[in-house]
């Protein structure tokens, strides 16, 4: 508790790398899973059903499976791990990482968002292009109309990651200065019998989650449409 | 009122059913509708009077044939551009309102062409349809009168050249709708805008319109001056229409 109180470098390196890999998944999965749930709450097309079904089974997906599919994909023999490709993040990364928190969040995204979308009053999508509205600006008005349900998409999705461990112990490994995040680090302290620091992190990981949920919640406020 | 606004040639509307078949609910072989006149659309549920509106407005394209909207055609795979689309707009039976102010929804539209800071057009909308003192509040809270005089005035913000009202004084008050008729009466006297009213109201068509058509299974029966319609129909099934004698 004392190396929380006097601001620990490690600790803090832990936590700052907590927020850059669970923030960074945050955003390419709103950036995936908002446009994702629009298009899939606001149009009918041949498909959409087993979409539906496969995006709510995302929604569930155990973070550990992930993890595995993460760590096979990208290691030495797997698939993507033999192509080298630059862009690609090698296994034992915050990229690895990021990409695993990535899948895990984009589905509750998607799928909070296609409800709701799919929430607002049917009538009003026909309305607003009676009055001028082109297909852009329509689909951000019912975005703005469901801002409640959009929000909570994205705190859902932040709420899934930020608190994960399977995944992220997978495929980053645990690595003190380069992957340890505070989930892991927590499951260590707990390993090693140091109590005290697990449950000062496992606090300092609620106090980031209730934060950051506070922040969001300020944008359900707030209308984005033009 | 002689230049046509609408020239519909050959426009049906077909729309598949449950079972995979399909079913065409709109055929009108040639419709004019003039520059500056109210036409009111009367006919029984179901003859296709809110789909003809949508075509009007834009909203489906028809099925097949050529809706003319200031010279421009709107076909099956021609769209209207957005600019004359926007000369256009609708009132409906049952409003929708954005979860916001009555302020900001009448704002709206104007919002959507970059106009939005266009205070004094806003305020003046909200003084004809009598919510200047509403203009705060939230849409959610009014009832059902005051929300489909908003609905009117974000509407009317707009200034369009053609009106579109589907029903709109449906299950309201009597000040209601006499409120309601008099800001479309004076929008097309002061305005020359064209309105095409669709209404199960055949008293309501007859002080508002100059002109007015029978629906009856999707296609156009009789369009008259209104008072030829009333007094003196051409076809029979007007008549009956008339009269309340008509079975459906």
């Amino acid at each position: 508790m004392q190396r929380i109180l006097a601001g620990d470098a490690t600790l803090i390196e832990t936590v700052v790398l907590s927020l850059q890999v669970s923030g960074t998944a945050l955003l390419l999965s709103t950036l995936i899973g908002i446009p994702l749930g629009a298009f899939m709450g606001l149009t009918r097309f041949p498909g959409r059903r087993l979409m539906t079904a496969l995006l709510y089974t995302g929604m569930g997906f155990p973070p550990v499976v992930v993890g595995l599919f993460v760590y096979l994909l990208l290691s030495r023999s797997g698939p993507l791990g033999q192509l080298n490709w630059p862009f690609l993040p090698a296994l034992f990364t915050p990229g690895a990482m990021i990409l695993a928190q990535t899948i895990i969040a984009f589905p509750l995204v998607a799928g909070f968002t296609m409800a709701a979308v799919m929430g607002v009053d049917p009538h009003l999508r026909q309305q607003i292009q009676a009055l001028g509205a082109t297909p852009w600006q329509s689909t951000l008005t019912l975005l703005s109309e469901a801002r409640v349900g959009v929000v909570v998409s994205v705190i859902a999705g932040f709420g899934g990651i930020i608190s994960e461990v399977g995944a992220v112990m997978l495929v980053g490994g645990n690595i003190e200065h380069k992957t340890r995040v505070l989930t892991t680090a927590i499951v260590l302290e707990t390993r090693k019998g140091n109590f005290g620091l697990a449950i000062a992190l496992g606090l300092v990981l609620l106090s980031l989650a209730f934060l950051t949920n506070l922040a969001m919640l300020q944008l359900q406020g707030r209308t984005f449409d033009p | 009122m002689s230049q046509p606004v609408y020239r519909l040639q050959g426009v049906t509307k077909v729309y598949p059913t449950p079972s995979g078949q399909e079913r065409c609910v709109l055929q009108v072989d040639d419709l004019h509708i003039l520059q500056g006149e109210i036409l009111a659309l009367v006919g029984p549920s179901g003859a296709g009077k809110s789909t003809l509106l949508r075509l009007l407005n834009f909203l489906e394209p028809p099925t097949q044939g050529t809706i003319h909207f200031l010279g421009q055609p709107f076909t099956p795979d021609r769209e209207m551009p957005l600019a004359l689309r926007r000369r256009v707009t609708t009132v409906f039976q049952r409003p929708a309102l954005l979860n916001r102010s009555v302020w900001e929804n009448v704002r709206y539209g104007l919002r959507l062409r970059g106009e939005g800071n266009a205070r004094e057009r806003i305020q003046a909308a909200l003084e004809l349809v009598g919510l200047r003192e509403l203009a705060d509040q939230s849409a959610r809270q009014l009832s059902g009168g005051e929300a489909q005089r908003a609905a009117l005035a974000r509407a009317l913000v707009l200034e369009p050249d053609v009106l579109l009202l589907d029903e709109p004084t449906a299950n309201l008050d009597p000040y209601n709708v006499g409120l309601i008729e008099d800001v479309v009466r004076r929008t097309n006297q002061e305005r020359g805008a064209t309105v095409v009213l669709v209404t199960h109201n055949v008293f309501q068509a007859r002080r508002l319109a100059h002109r007015v058509a029978l629906l009856l299974d999707g296609r156009i029966i009789e369009v008259a001056g209104v008072e030829d319609f009333f007094e003196r129909p051409r076809d029979p099934r007007t008549g009956a229409f008339v009269r309340g004698e008509m079975i459906y």
